[in-house]
């Protein structure tokens, strides 16, 4: 008997998962596949518009996974940012999958968008990364797996953020019931479980510690700023700002995410980086670099009163 | 800052500095030089309020460059044309230039520093 292939195998198992959407969701084609689940485009019917349709995977339909996607569901509900992609519906598949939709956002990943861009406009989407997750901190939302690919792009250049599956709720949120996104308030994860992303997972996080907190996201936020950067010659502020971030202890990076943006917005205008102690030649050349035209001018103007010195013989 | 109060700022600081340069650049009107630090400071209050208010009402570099440059020269052309009282000697370009200058230098700065009016309600 011939064996099949792998595309075939692929078909069968895209064939198989292809979710009964019932009568309100059309489901059309898949957008991807994470750990959890798989996204599919979905026209809603009564509302006459594509959604993305997020539904558990048929060989991940544990309760522990499926509880996670129920939770996902609520943690994103509870957070209304424009850089946190809207949910639109939950509930339970036909087939008993629990599933909810989405805005469609169609625009690229964050890393596949980054090829195509200048470095300031790589910090500028950075920033709004921050913004949304900043936002999620404040609402006590840990995201915990940041990375370029949980990054889109929107059509208008908006940033969201996606794949909240793996976000921590804390503790004190979710007893007081603010939005309920739980009561597994650590996202069914329990203590020395590692949730995330090597190489955008805070040590601390790697370890399963118990004791994660929004400094994690700063040390994937810092990976995420060191991977937008590239290969390219990356300023030394710029590389303090990612040194810091990326600190091996939680105590040594910035303390929020509100700081590591506002480095990194300074940077962008010209301004000092806390992270990076600057020699004067360094503060001199960004002086002038911030203020060139003045600079010249008043350099304009001594040459003129220097002229006039000559020009008398003095 | 706003606008009208950098304008000042800067206009009375350049005012002063450029009063002070009339020690190297004409060392003979010494004995007056109070006088001549305190008429310069004055035109540069009064031209940089002048500059700072039009960059409130008009945001335009080239138009608030063109304006302090104008300013200045006019607040300049009375002390310009002012003979030394000891020696008859005039000093027209050597006043009138520098003038000129910090009043497009505070022109400058005023379009690109300083807070802008808030809207009126």
């Amino acid at each position: 008997m011939k064996p099949l292939t792998d595309a075939a195998v692929a078909r069968l198992r895209d064939a198989v998962d292809r979710p009964d959407a019932g009568e309100r969701y059309e489901i059309h084609e898949l957008l991807g596949r994470g750990g959890m689940g798989a996204v599919y485009r979905a026209t809603d019917r009564v509302l006459r518009r594509d959604v993305a349709l997020k539904v558990l995977t048929t060989e991940l339909e544990s309760g522990d996974i499926a509880r996670r996607l129920e939770r996902e569901a609520r943690v994103l509900a509870s957070l209304e940012h424009p850089g946190i992609v809207a949910i639109h519906d939950a509930g339970t598949l036909g087939d008993g999958r629990p599933f909810y939709t989405m805005r469609l956002v169609r625009g690229r990943r964050l890393d596949e968008q980054s090829k195509r861009e200048g470095r300031g406009e790589r910090l500028r989407r950075f920033l709004g990364v921050c913004d949304a997750v900043s936002f999620a901190h404040s609402a006590g939302v840990i995201h915990r797996d940041l990375k370029p690919a949980n990054v889109m792009i929107g059509e208008f250049g908006e940033v969201l953020v996606l794949d909240w599956g793996v976000a921590k709720v804390a503790a004190e949120l979710a007893s007081a019931g603010q939005g309920a996104p739980s009561p597994a308030a650590d996202g069914d994860t329990g203590p020395g479980v590692a949730v995330g992303t090597p190489g955008f997972m805070a040590p601390e996080q790697s370890s399963g510690a118990e004791s994660v907190d929004g400094r994690a996201d700063v040390f994937a936020l810092g990976a995420m700023l060191r991977t937008l950067l590239g290969t390219e010659k990356v300023p030394p502020p710029l590389r303090a700002i990612v040194f810091r971030a990326t600190a091996e202890s939680a105590s040594g990076r910035y303390p929020t995410v509100d700081a590591l943006a506002s480095d990194v917005r300074a940077w962008l205008d010209g301004a000092a980086v806390s992270a990076y102690a600057e020699s004067p030649w360094e503060r001199a050349l960004r002086f002038y670099r911030r203020n060139s035209a003045l600079v010249l001018l008043l350099l304009a103007y001594l040459t003129v009163r220097l002229f006039i010195l000559w020009w008398r013989g003095v | 800052m706003n606008k009208p109060v950098l304008g000042l700022v800067a206009g009375g600081v350049l005012g002063i500095f450029d009063g002070l340069t009339a020690l190297v650049s004409a060392p003979e009107v010494a004995p007056q030089i109070a006088g001549i630090v305190a008429g310069s400071m004055g035109k540069g209050l009064v031209a940089g309020i002048l500059i700072g208010w039009f960059a409130r009402k008009v945001n335009n570099l080239g138009a608030g460059i063109a304006f302090g440059l104008v300013m200045g020269a006019l607040f300049a052309l009375p002390f310009a044309l002012m003979p030394d009282p000891t020696t008859g000697q005039k000093y027209f370009w050597e006043i009138l230039i520098p003038g000129s200058m910090v009043g497009l230098i505070v022109g400058f700065l005023t379009q690109r520093y300083g807070t802008a009016a808030l809207a009126k309600r």
